[in-house]
């Protein structure tokens, strides 16, 4: 069913483009129709269909942004200035949670990378049965919320999770080994869990193009299958991957409901820090600075990604025709 | 296109530049051994299914020798390409043996069995530049690195693709993709080289260009063995040494070209072979076999003696381009009269269907002056030698035990 990965894969374009518009916060400037008549003016109609989006872009989107870059230049004791930045920027709770932050993202999609490549190669081009039903799941996987995965690995490995309580019935020890979920660990974990399918999802679209012909050609070629992995298959699918590393990478910069349910109070990332000083200190105009800071952070990586795609996606630009592989088989 | 004319031929006897076993040797350590080897199916039957119930390669029994090409013509779902993968490696017999050069590969995976393959696709990898293409095999198998360049720019020429090393295969046409991924094949001299429909893709102006040029490489290439999947009967008849002709999983006949074309065993050759009336007759029960006549409706007919058995039923098969208009000059020549059903000009030719007792008879009659109408009656003729009587009961199966 090739049809319904180019598909998902759209979708995950189409998801890559509204974060682009956002990500610029210039709204679209030609979404008018094509080439107006002579007979009417071309101002009043273009305006017509112009101004409504751009008016509601702005105001559901555009104006508490602002708002919120407003009051990060806002100190408590009145006036603008730079001052809360200053403040925010010299506390050690920040830099740690910055640091946090990007560790913690870099690692997991580093993690999510690994693991959903293997997966993908395996479910792609390894057939077993159950390997469609498999590819399905991970579509309905990506419509979970992330804080199940943390609660379903709470049930499994949190203090009173089920592999603790079978080490205390077994060996009646007070407590079991395990209590890395509270720690940066257990974080990695669930973010890892909760992320593979992200990378997954754009890999399985790209093995799906993966020519049968080209892979038979390299093993008769005397290419054992590492070798057709390394050299004919990653190559082709190398755009889909930084796709998915760069989507999972901004999606754990800003992951909240994940840190949160682990209950790691001593894991604190940038929207963790948000959310404390906006609802626990009532300090608004230090959350907001968080907050812009965390956006900066969201969009230069996105920057750097779009760059490192446009660099990549000439080389793998057209192929030979041919017979693709179908998705899963 | 490269003519070198020390173009260094796996020589029969040892070579004096054999201690330079460099880029020029084309010998390669894939053929391994004494650098000839052949094909050979036992038996080979290949089945899916869960319970192995669909039979797509029925007992298949042939041999290539070294240095031959043969062509493997059929209809599709005839077997032919699978008997090709079977060679390759990509399908697993569930019983039989594929040999190569003698030694069994039934049981090795396809990147230890020294094959060169083409495919229809071409299946170049986008990725790679052409020369980048054509050393993936060689790097592949641990070549020096030192060999790597020499024997890729040797490929290259050989397929005169020399000037394009720095392309990517997307700004290659269809014909000039091809050349790439024969040139990748031979790159790393295989002992065996197989063909799955090779041309089909390109238009046909290219694929007779491209078959003088398979046959020029065969030609320069003496040693390598050479499979060809088509379904094509100009590829077959004019490239291959032997052709064997498959339908429904089975193999149905062997031979060179000349004897499949000129004294068909089957009707299936006969019709796929060429184009052949086929008239359903049969041997007088007197025994007069010796005599070469055979029963057509209500007449006699002269045909080659010796064939079919007596009081049997057979099939006539003649070749539409031996039949003549007008009464057959020749005293013991066979006439047959009918109505025209339908005049196609072909340019040098005229095909007429012509209407004799209910069987549709085609002649290919050299370009007439005057067209004839439909519904006239003609008289068409034709040698007893130009036809091949068919006995009955080969037709369906009988080719392997005849």
């Amino acid at each position: 069913m090739p049809r319904t990965d180019t598909a998902v894969r759209a979708d995950r374009v189409d998801a890559a483009g509204v974060a682009d518009t956002a990500a610029r916060t210039v709204p679209d400037p030609d979404p008018g129709p094509p080439a107006p008549t002579k007979r009417r003016p071309a101002g009043r109609s273009k305006a017509g269909w112009v101004l409504p989006p751009v008016a509601a872009l702005g105001l559901v989107f555009l104006y508490p942004l602002a708002l919120v870059v407003w009051q990060s230049f806002t100190p408590e004791d009145g006036g603008h200035s730079t001052a809360p930045y200053a403040a925010v920027l010299a506390e050690a709770s920040f830099r740690d949670a910055l640091a946090n932050t990007v560790l913690i993202a870099v690692g997991a999609t580093a993690g999510a990378l690994a693991l959903g490549l293997v997966l993908a190669l395996v479910i792609a081009f390894v057939p077993f049965p159950g390997g469609r039903a498999l590819s399905r799941f991970i579509d309905i996987f990506l419509a979970f919320p992330s804080f199940l995965i943390t609660l379903a690995l709470l049930f499994l490995y949190g203090t009173a999770g089920m592999a603790n309580g079978l080490w205390t019935d077994v060996t009646g020890a007070a407590s079991g080994p395990l209590d890395f979920l509270r720690t940066p660990w257990g974080v990695l974990l669930a973010e890892i869990t909760y992320f593979t399918p992200f990378v997954m999802r754009p890999l399985l679209a790209a093995f799906s193009q993966v020519e049968t012909g080209q892979l038979e050609a390299a093993a008769a070629l005397g290419a054992r299958p590492w070798r057709i992995i390394r050299k004919v298959i990653l190559p082709e699918a190398l755009p889909s991957l930084a796709a998915g590393g760069a989507l999972v990478l901004v999606l754990c910069l800003n992951e909240f409901g994940i840190v949160l349910f682990t209950g790691a109070k001593n894991v604190v990332t940038l929207p963790m820090l948000v959310y404390t000083k906006a609802i626990l200190d009532g300090d608004y105009t230090g959350a907001c600075v968080v907050a812009v800071v965390n956006i900066a952070l969201s969009v230069a990586l996105y920057a750097l990604y779009r760059t490192v795609v446009a660099r990549t996606a000439p080389r793998s630009g057209s192929r030979t025709g041919g017979v693709r592989r179908r998705a899963g088989a | 296109m490269t003519t070198a004319p020390d173009r260094p031929i796996a020589p029969p006897e040892p070579a004096p530049r054999d201690r330079n076993t460099g880029p020029r040797d084309l010998r390669g350590k894939a053929a391994a051994g004494d650098g000839r080897s052949g094909i050979r199916f036992d038996s080979v039957t290949v089945a899916y299914g869960r319970h192995g119930e669909h039979t797509v390669l029925d007992r298949l029994d042939l041999t290539v020798e070294p240095g031959e090409v043969m062509a493997l013509l059929g209809p599709s779902g005839s077997g032919k390409t699978t008997a090709l993968r079977a060679v390759a490696g990509f399908v697993r017999p569930v019983s039989g043996r594929v040999l190569i050069g003698g030694r069994d590969v039934t049981g090795l995976p396809p990147y230890r069995r020294g094959i060169g393959m083409v495919v229809q696709q071409y299946a170049l990898f986008p990725h790679m530049k052409v020369a980048e293409n054509v050393a993936f095999g060689l790097k592949a198998q641990k070549t020096p690195r030192a060999e790597i360049a020499g024997r890729v720019t040797e490929a290259l020429e050989m397929t005169g693709m020399a000037g394009y090393a720095a392309r990517y295969p997307r700004e290659l046409s269809g014909g000039q993709q091809q050349r790439v991924a024969i040139a990748r094949a031979l790159a790393i001299r295989p002992g065996v080289l197989l063909l799955d429909e090779p041309l089909s893709a390109l238009d046909a102006q290219l694929r007779s260009g491209m078959m003088a040029e398979l046959a020029r490489l065969h030609r320069e290439l003496p040693d390598v063995s050479i499979l060809y999947v088509t379904h094509d009967q100009v590829e077959a008849l004019t490239l291959a040494d032997r052709i064997a002709v498959m339908d429904r999983a089975r193999l149905r006949d062997c031979g060179t070209p000349q004897q499949l074309y000129r004294r068909p065993r089957t009707e299936f050759t006969a019709s796929f072979v060429g184009t052949a009336n086929l008239l359903p007759v049969t041997v007088p029960a007197d025994g007069a076999d010796g005599g070469g006549r055979v029963r057509f409706g209500g007449r006699t007919l002269r045909v080659p003696a010796g064939g079919a058995a007596a009081g049997a039923g057979a099939t006539l098969c003649v070749r539409p381009h031996l039949v003549g208009l007008g009464e057959s000059p020749a005293a013991d020549g066979n006439t047959l009269r009918g109505t025209i059903t339908e005049v196609q000009w072909r340019g040098a030719t005229h095909r007429l269907y012509v209407a004799v007792d209910g069987h549709r008879f085609m002649a290919d009659l050299r370009e007439l002056r005057e067209t004839p109408a439909l519904g006239d009656t003609v008289a068409l003729h034709f040698a007893p030698e130009d036809a091949v009587l068919i006995p009955a009961g080969l037709t369906e199966d009988g080719a392997r035990d005849a």
